[in-house]
């Protein structure tokens, strides 16, 4: 039973951030009808911004400490970042620690204007061009999105650690009643699967319970009755895919303490993320997420002792082959609605 | 000429003299010069312009005559390279048996791929594809090569150890890949004047697969069967309507563009004994299609041209570092020369992906027909200057395109 439980809570954390990108990707194809490829590129600028932020409150001066030497027995040098001095050495260090949850507030308007710019840029243009011209060229933005990453940050990943009070794990078992050291977890785990909560509680509340998201849905619906209603659609969903790329940067900012991020992580995230959706079924944003969460955990569980023994490499190729089958079997995926993408 | 039309005939002529003389057409810099460096008529390069070339021309197959966009083209050739290497390894170090073992595998490969992933269209069929090739590779990567059942050797890489059995091998026979003796990297080397060219046996090979395949594809395209296929893109539900069952061609056509791509695999074992798992990955299946984009969708010569194109820019580059390009600039004033330089060393060296994609994008953007788009309306501008001057007197306006 706590094995179970424990798979399951493994399989929590790429369970969100798969949702996280295939709720944004369903979220750019329902309303704008196109295929991002450039989705998981999105999703690596995001970690890139807490990345940043990192460095930016890492810079620092020197100066020289006469009170101390080093083993030469020079007057010893100190770096001290910036934030230090401005702060105080408290707060200042707070900060640093912080970098990586404040990187969201960072975040949030950069991968805003970043969508923006995208859509009013390059995707405005290929509406009426047929979907295989959608994905070669958000393909080719894709790949230049992340040279572009590579020459600024190298090709290495880079360590972006949480807090120093969320690092480490806790002890879940003993709160639920198992044995002790039963059901260790992550702190960070837990924390991206809250925020994940969090971040599509809001998307879907803001289409469920604003003006804003009712036209956006009606727009979902039938795009062209909402324009005759004399609604600027456009603008609103040129907005929705500014939302739908803040949503991928999110989840890549808070993703960096559990995977160091690296400038491809994107493309790895992207190929899962295109099947995660087509599992929920292509345009249904709670079938992106419930298969999301559903595929990171069948994908833990395969990677079980137990799982890999039996068939080995299992969880490799567990989340392609539940694709293979679902969108033999039911091509509309879990949640899919009719009329959508049905060719 | 073969049943072609005289274009056609033409176009093949034309192919057949490129690659056959390609030895010196890729080398036009004297050896030593400054701009040797530019030379791209050394065996390895010219091997692989022509393998990606097959496997271009494959993919064009499937891509410009059905629309059936592809994301997964690379596994079949990784299971041709992985097939070939098996044959080195039972068989013997020739590559007639090695190569047509590949492209019966990648057959069959695709024949079972394609059966499964036609039975959906559009991007459905690409995320179909791209997700068969992960799991290949994924299997290839890790789960076909444990202990009990090596199949493909994961990380390292499929390659001939000394107790294999090559139950065939003679005992003279060259110890690395051969055509009946005559080992793939036999090379010889013409020096005249200052120049040197290099003609690989290799190369040679792949050149004459490559014209036989370039000659199958023509036929394909001016076929009955090619037609069926054009319609299938440009309205396959009008097709099914008429009461035709579109899927036995297309299926026929992802299968003969799955055997082109197990070819190159082939092939590139052949040259190299040697297959990676990384081969079969997403990204290698993204070049080809880069490839074929870039160089001209639906067109003959468009996935050949491409083909060439990337693979001779990815070398030249690469290989282009600071000091190169100070030495160009060296005629600006010095802040200017820093300046030019900077802005741009990001494109150059390790940034070729950078410059690939962005031409890419503009290419899909600007120029949807790919190269040989860009080199019909050139020529149709310099056509219609021409005529243009000639009416001038006559006052007659030209409609605008």
């Amino acid at each position: 039973m706590d094995a179970i439980l424990l798979q399951i809570l493994n399989g929590l954390d790429k369970g969100s951030a798969y949702a996280l990108i295939a709720l944004g990707l369903t979220l750019i194809f329902g309303t704008l009808g196109v295929v991002n490829f450039a989705h998981g590129a999105l999703f690596m600028i995001g970690a890139f911004c807490a990345v940043t932020l990192q460095k930016v409150f890492n810079l620092s001066f020197q100066t020289i400490d006469e009170t101390q030497t080093d083993f030469l027995g020079n007057p010893l040098k100190v770096e001290t970042p910036y934030v230090e001095a401005w702060f105080g050495p408290e707060l200042g260090a707070t900060i640093i620690d912080w970098s990586v949850p404040l990187a969201i507030l960072f975040a949030i308007p950069i991968m805003l204007l970043v969508g923006y710019v995208m859509e009013r840029g390059l995707i405005k243009h290929f509406y009426k061009r047929p979907h295989a011209d959608q994905i070669l060229v958000t393909f080719g933005l894709a790949i230049v999105l992340q040279e572009i990453v590579k020459y600024f940050f190298g090709a290495n990943p880079i360590q972006t650690p949480p807090p120093d009070v969320l690092s480490g794990s806790v002890d879940l078992g003993t709160m639920i009643g198992f044995d002790p050291n039963a059901i260790i977890y992550p702190i960070w785990r837990l924390v991206y699967f809250g925020f994940a909560l969090a971040i599509i509680g809001a998307v879907f509340s803001f289409l469920q319970f604003t003006t804003f998201g009712m036209v956006v849905r009606a727009g979902m619906a039938d795009r062209e009755t909402v324009g005759l209603l004399g609604i600027n659609i456009d603008r609103r969903f040129t907005i929705m895919f500014g939302i739908a790329a803040a949503v991928a940067g999110l989840a890549g900012v808070m993703y960096g303490p559990l995977n160091p991020p690296n400038y491809h992580m994107g493309m790895d995230f992207l190929v899962l993320s295109f099947v995660v959706v087509v599992v929920g079924g292509m345009g249904s944003l709670p079938g992106a997420v419930l298969a999301g969460f559903l595929l990171g955990i069948l994908e833990s569980f395969a990677s079980t002792t137990w799982a890999t023994t039996t068939i080995p490499g299992i969880n490799q190729i567990i989340i392609y082959l539940v694709a293979i089958i679902v969108l033999l079997t039911r091509p509309r995926g879990l949640m899919g609605r009719k009329g959508v993408m049905e060719d | 000429m073969l049943g072609l039309n005289k274009k056609d005939t033409s176009l093949l002529i034309i192919v057949a003299l490129l690659t056959l003389l390609a030895p010196f057409i890729l080398n036009p810099f004297p050896e030593g010069s400054a701009m040797a460096q530019f030379n791209a008529g050394y065996p390895d390069l010219m091997q692989r312009f022509v393998i990606f070339g097959i496997f271009a021309i494959g993919f064009n197959i499937l891509f410009g005559l059905t629309g059936y966009l592809s994301f997964g083209h690379a596994a079949f050739l990784g299971v041709g390279s992985y097939s070939a290497v098996w044959m080195f390894k039972l068989l013997s170090y020739n590559v007639i048996p090695a190569i047509a073992l590949s492209v019966v595998v990648a057959g069959v490969f695709s024949l079972l791929i394609g059966f499964v992933s036609l039975r959906r269209s559009g991007i459905y069929f690409s995320i179909l594809t791209l997700a068969f090739a992960q799991m290949s590779f994924a299997l290839a990567y890790s789960v076909l090569s444990n202990p009990k059942f090596n199949l493909t050797n994961g990380e390292t890489g499929l390659q001939v150890y000394a107790d294999d059995p090559q139950i065939l091998q003679g005992a003279n026979a060259p110890d690395l890949p051969h055509l009946f003796g005559l080992p793939m990297r036999a090379t010889y080397t013409m020096d005249v004047g200052a120049w040197s060219f290099d003609f690989n046996a290799g190369y040679y090979l792949c050149a004459v697969i490559m014209m036989v395949v370039f000659y199958l594809a023509i036929r394909i395209f001016r076929s009955p069967f090619g037609m069926m296929l054009r319609a299938v893109k440009s309205n396959q539900q009008r097709m099914n309507y008429t009461g035709l069952n579109s899927k036995p061609y297309t299926l026929a056509a992802f299968v003969i563009s799955g055997m082109y791509a197990g070819l190159a695999g082939g092939l590139m074992a052949a040259m190299d004994p040697l297959a990676g798992a990384e081969r079969m990955q997403w990204t290698a299946s993204g070049e080809v299609v880069l490839m074929t984009i870039l160089g001209g969708t639906g067109t003959l010569i468009g996935p050949v041209l491409g083909a060439g194109f990337i693979k001779y820019f990815e070398n030249i580059f690469s290989k282009i570092n600071d000091n190169v390009l100070h030495s160009w600039f060296a005629f600006l004033p010095d802040g200017l020369e820093d300046a030019v330089v900077f802005l741009i060393h990001p494109f150059i060296g390790k940034g070729w992906h950078l410059t690939l994609g962005i031409l890419f994008m503009l290419v899909v953007i600007y120029l949807p027909g790919g190269l040989v788009e860009g080199g019909q309306r050139l020529l149709n501008r310099l056509k219609r200057k021409k005529t243009d001057a000639d009416d001038a007197p006559s006052g007659k306006t030209e409609p605008a395109e």
